[in-house]
């Protein structure tokens, strides 16, 4: 039998102005296993804690109710009140006789009634409380981040800076992501491969960060503080600890038509290549495909011409095993396929081109050496038409919901770029509405319209007809409310961006959420940003949703910091209201297994009672966040959540029903 | 029977998840909105976490209306729970339909923690319409109700 | 059927003869000639009582749960809708199938005693199948009646012919698969008003005894031990003098068994008390195919059951209130 003090709050007037408290301490008295009651006018101040010690220590309490505000509130503070004169913490219930009482209520005879019941209802809980004692998990002081974007790399260099390892996987055989391919960047206009690449370098050269690039993540099993990687590195077909990056192999190579993915596919590369100049690694790559060695058996031209002797035909995809204490996110984005947008005709003129394909264009590594020439004809554009909100803000199903965010900087970026460069040149952007929040970055769209004279076209466009050479791009003016026809030379689309295509199986993998988008869900939207739901997984950049280059690299400082907040502990104290399965009743009929969002229950084989082998459910307590899906689920009732049992439950329906 | 009809204030259980709902029904008490004080809450981690047998318990003791509330759909704190939940809550509830046992007496809501006016109004309603229900006959154990009248 | 039993009789004799099994799960006849029940075999001598025909009703796939504990394999002879309990334990872990040697038999609807003996078949000693319609062997002479007067509710109701898993197959006269519209009962309920339908369930389970047959010859309850035996559990009851007993146990237990029931209509074959139980099961079948789409426990050994699966596109609950009706 338990002996259970129940000490009721006035909290000031709050509660005691429309409860009275003294017949609820009274009625407490009467309740089995009760052998204490007191009111105080704040039981969470300094003295009303020390009552509670006291009482616990001069009556041997075995168990605590407290009748006081919300348990979100105060349910912590008791239970460390407890836990400070050695009585377990959860031996401590809360009755909310505040928000759900005397706050809602007028009559004192109803909330004094009400608060009661729900007296009494904690009490019968409690009645049936067990000490629990939270878990100790062990943390593995590294921490896997995968994609090797900018958000990847400022994730990594943060962690390993703080003296911890960190593994970079990259899907591509070159880390930098989507800003190694941007020319200039907004709104300072500094040259995006200046500021990343010596990023990229300092990655690579780091002594607690490993790249393992053109690679991927295979399986992630475990926990926080403790995640097995299975991470799939696929063959380079180049021996990377002989490769020197010479590229004499890629000059070399007869195969010359696959599309260059570097330059958007706006010119070709060889079968074996390094994706560009300041690829970190520095290693070739021959793709398969288009490798003529693969196709026929015959050439190695490139094998006979490598001084290092690093081409490797016989190279085999490779598993890499690695634990982790903690995973990054950052897979980033890709813009979005423009084929079902049929009215921008993108797929049938190849002077519609994508922003992305414009950075090509203007970017001096790129197909054109940095001269804006249109694909056609290699002309320079006189006109150019910039269209936002391609597939961005839109309800059809080609279209994304969402504002991509990023289309209104990089496209006044590009028009004041052109018109710098090339003051002949005609610039019109249509827009829905250009978004300029950001430190600097209002000043920089004015700038284009006042300074660079570009013409802003509040409207749509409808569609773009290829009229022997020269765009006609239907649009409307819904200021001058008229219909606008360019005769562009060149039209540049700023595609919505979508997460990359792999966010979806990482998901799954990592069991954590994905919104209808594919984006990352955060833990909480607004206080724990690049927190997963799921314990010890991180979010770092676009894939978490739409952002620019400073947001994203602001974002990845903070999830390193998570990282390393986790990393810096030995251990994790596990909640310990988790689910736990009685073998003696398990089935072993794997429906809990199902259901768990965790993936915390397996099955082991157990010899339950003397000769008896049986599968039964185990709870892996780390995992487990106490939601309580499995329980509901076990026909047998063998499994149930600690702090939550049935019982404890229908007590408190009972008491309240009484 | 006449006092009955006249004094008749139902008992109501409200099973609420921690994260949302309850969150919703604390609010709901910080801005002050009144709701009858029939309901009387029992927190859960997750509205996945109501087992139907504390439903059937709760009619069985007594009560005359159960609601259960969680997370809107696709914002639960475990990702998945209030799916599962709401899934078996439609099935219960349909069930005891079939039975014959009043649906007005059950009662599914989704309450987000931002909501604590939705939820006083929920509870308002759905009180009115568990005390024109009158008691619960269909669904209780005498024996239960003999031990409260006989107190 | 006779000759179906010939061959199974000389299967299982060889099989047991290779030491291929070790035993073999069948039916024996029971007190009367109506009266079969399930058997383990372990000899060709004991073979020769192996008994199928109309009267074979009894489901054997529960047995296997223990029979699969042992030592060596065991052959069970399966009905088409027996397969599907088979594949449901399979499923669930319950059953070792490297431990269970399936033969599918065939399988024209299983004759119900009381349906006989309502219609005057007093002194039934054996009943045959001619296809067209239900001969009863009695003390008296032979008695025929049209099948559909006689067959058991689970077997008008049938789901099929077809096996869903097996080793072997005897089939001697394939057995054509007809139609029918198992969901008929269900909907009659549906269409009732609350009160209607209040009435006729507190009739129906006002006669329950707590016997737990429907429990027991469950498939679906195979607990090791039930909640309701579960001094622990918080539902432990046995026979109470009111309603709310017989609601709180048939609910939990039509519950327990949403998704996981094949609807083998076992429950209602052995209910001494006659209460149409599968009504009950019939009715989450018939919502679950309705709000999450068509499921057949027992087709297979991987799917998600409905009530541990879930879409983001799901009906609200409030599909109920809003489907008309009464408060």
């Amino acid at each position: 039998m338990q002996k259970i003090g129940v000490f009721i709050c006035w909290c000031g007037s709050n509660i005691a102005a429309t409860v009275d408290v003294k017949r609820v301490a009274e009625a407490a008295l009467h309740e089995p296993g009760v052998v204490y009651s007191a009111d105080y006018q704040y039981m969470c101040s300094e003295s009303g804690q020390t009552l509670i010690k006291n009482a616990i220590k001069e009556k041997g309490l075995t168990g605590v109710v407290v009748c006081s505000c919300s348990p979100r509130m105060h349910e912590a503070t008791f239970r460390k009140a407890a836990e400070s004169c050695g009585l377990n913490p959860y031996m401590v219930e809360i009755a909310n006789i505040r928000e759900h009482v005397s706050w809602i209520h007028k009559d004192i005879e109803e909330a004094t009634e009400k608060a009661v019941i729900l007296m009494r209802a904690a009490v019968a809980k409690v009645n049936l409380n067990q000490s629990l004692t939270a878990g100790k998990s062990d943390v593995v002081k590294r921490a896997l981040v995968i994609g090797g974007g900018i958000a990847g790399i400022q994730t990594a260099i943060d962690i390993a800076d703080a003296g911890y390892e960190v593994d970079i996987v990259e899907k591509k055989p070159t880390i930098g992501g989507k800003m190694s391919q941007l020319d200039k960047t907004f709104p300072t206009l500094d040259c995006a491969a200046c500021i990343l690449t010596p990023k990229m370098v300092e990655a690579a050269s780091h002594e607690k960060i490993r790249i393992i690039s053109y690679s991927e993540v295979e399986s992630v099993s475990g926990f926080v503080g403790n995640f097995t990687a299975r991470i799939k590195k696929k063959p380079r077909y180049v021996n990377e600890a002989l490769c020197t990056g010479c590229g004499i192999c890629a000059e070399k190579c007869p195969s010359r038509k696959s599309k260059n993915e570097f330059n958007e596919g706006m010119d070709t590369r060889g079968a074996v290549y390094i994706p560009f100049a300041q690829a970190v690694p520095k290693l070739a790559v021959i793709d398969p495909t288009a490798c003529i060695k693969f196709k026929t058996g015959k050439c190695g031209l490139c094998e006979r011409n490598c001084t290092a002797k690093a081409i490797d035909f016989n190279q085999k995809e490779q598993i890499i095993e690695e634990k982790y204490g903690a995973i990054v996110v950052a897979t980033g984005f890709n813009p979005i396929k423009l084929d079902g947008l049929e009215e921008y005709g993108y797929s049938q003129n190849a002077d519609v081109i994508t922003s992305l394909e414009l950075e090509r264009l203007m970017n001096a590594a790129g197909p054109t050496g940095g001269v804006l020439l249109r694909p056609s004809d290699r002309q320079h554009p006189h006109k150019i038409v910039f269209v936002q909100c391609v597939g961005s803000r839109g309800l059809r199903p080609c279209d994304k919901p969402y504002c991509s965010k990023i289309c209104c900087m990089y496209t006044a970026k590009h028009s004041m770029l052109i018109r710098e460069k090339y003051p002949d040149t005609e610039v019109y952007v249509f827009y829905i509405d250009v978004r300029t929040p950001g430190k600097n970055f209002d000043e920089f769209y004015r700038r284009a319209v006042e300074q660079y004279g570009v013409h802003y076209v509040k409207g749509q466009v409808g569609k773009i007809v290829n009229d022997g050479g020269k765009l006609i791009v239907h649009g409307s003016d819904l200021l001058m409310n008229e219909q606008v026809i360019i005769d562009a030379d060149l039209v540049v689309l700023a595609a919505a961006i979508e997460p990359d295509p792999t966010a979806k199986s990482v998901a799954t993998m990592l069991t954590a959420s994905i919104d209808t988008n594919n984006f990352f869900t955060e833990a909480h939207p607004k206080l724990r940003p690049v927190e997963s739901p799921t314990a010890g997984v991180f979010l770092s950049g676009v894939c978490q949703g739409p952002k620019d280059i400073p947001e994203t690299v602001a974002q990845a400082s903070a999830a390193a910091v998570k990282v390393v907040g986790l990393l810096s502990k030995d251990q994790l104290t596990c909640n310990p209201c988790v689910a736990g399965s009685n073998e003696l009743l398990c089935n072993g009929c794997s429906s809990c297994e199902k259901v768990c969002p965790y993936g915390a229950i397996s099955y082991i084989t157990k010899e339950v009672r003397r000769g008896d082998f049986r599968r039964v459910a185990f709870v892996n307590e780390a995992v487990c966040q106490g939601c309580g899906a499995c329980t509901v689920t076990c026909p047998s009732g063998a499994m149930d959540l600690k702090g939550f049992t049935n019982k404890q439950i229908m007590a408190e329906v009972d008491a309240i029903c009484k | 029977m006449q006092v009955e009809n006249k004094e008749f204030k139902p008992t109501i259980v409200a099973f609420c998840c921690n994260w949302c709902s309850y969150a919703g029904a604390d609010l709901a008490g910080t801005g002050r909105m009144q709701y009858p004080a029939n309901v009387k809450i029992i927190r859960v981690p997750c509205s996945c976490r109501v087992n139907p047998t504390f439903i059937l318990r709760a009619f069985q003791r007594g009560a005359d209306g159960v609601i259960m509330c969680g997370c809107h759909p696709g914002d639960c704190h475990y990702t998945s729970g209030n799916y599962y939940a709401r899934r078996r809550m439609t099935m219960l509830f349909d069930f005891l339909d079939y039975l014959g046992i009043e649906k007005g007496r059950t009662r599914v809501e989704w309450v987000s923690a931002a909501e604590g006016a939705r939820f006083a109004s929920v509870m308002n309603e759905f009180v009115k319409n568990v005390t024109e229900l009158g008691p619960n006959k269909r669904i209780t154990d005498l024996r239960c109700k003999m031990e409260k009248e006989g107190e | 059927m006779k000759k179906v039993l010939d061959i199974m009789q000389k299967r299982a004799k060889q099989l047991l003869g290779e030491g291929i099994v070790n035993r073999v799960i069948g039916w024996k006849t029971g007190e009367f000639g109506y009266d079969q029940t399930p058997a383990v075999f372990t000899s060709a001598a004991e073979l020769s009582s192996l008994v199928y025909d109309s009267f074979s009703a009894p489901n054997l796939s529960k047995y296997l749960i223990e029979e699969t504990k042992k030592e060596g394999k065991a052959l069970v002879f399966l009905k088409p809708c027996d397969t599907y309990s088979f594949n449901q334990l399979i499923k669930e872990h319950r059953i070792d199938r490297e431990k269970v040697f399936v033969i599918g038999v065939e399988c024209s609807g299983k004759v119900d005693i009381n349906s006989l003996k309502s219609r005057g078949a007093v002194g039934v000693i054996g009943v045959e199948d001619n296809g067209e319609k239900v001969i009863a062997h009695t003390l008296y002479g032979d008695m025929e009646f049209a099948k559909d007067d006689v067959l058991l509710e689970k077997c008008r109701s049938c789901k099929g012919k077809q096996h869903m898993v097996f080793d072997e197959l005897i089939i001697v006269n394939p057995v054509k698969e007809e139609k029918n519209d198992r969901f008929i009962g269900v909907d009659a309920l549906d269409a009732m008003t609350p009160d209607e339908r209040f009435e006729f369930w507190r009739g129906q389970l006002l006669k329950c005894i707590r016997c737990n047959a429907c429990r027991n010859v469950c498939p679906a309850c195979s607990c090791i031990k039930c909640v309701f035996d579960n001094q622990n559990s918080g539902v432990a009851s046995k026979a109470s003098p009111d309603t709310f007993e017989e609601q709180m146990y048939h609910v939990i237990r039509a519950f327990h068994v949403a998704g996981r029931c094949t609807d083998c209509g076992e429950c209602t074959r052995v209910c001494p008390q006659d209460i149409p139980l599968h009504l009950l099961n019939r009715k989450l079948i018939k919502d679950m195919n309705a709000f999450y789409g068509e499921y057949q426990a027992g087709t297979d050994t991987d799917s998600r059951a409905p009530l541990t699966n879930y879409t983001k596109e799901d009906v609200e609950p409030n599909v109920i209130s809003d489907k008309g009706g009464d408060k």
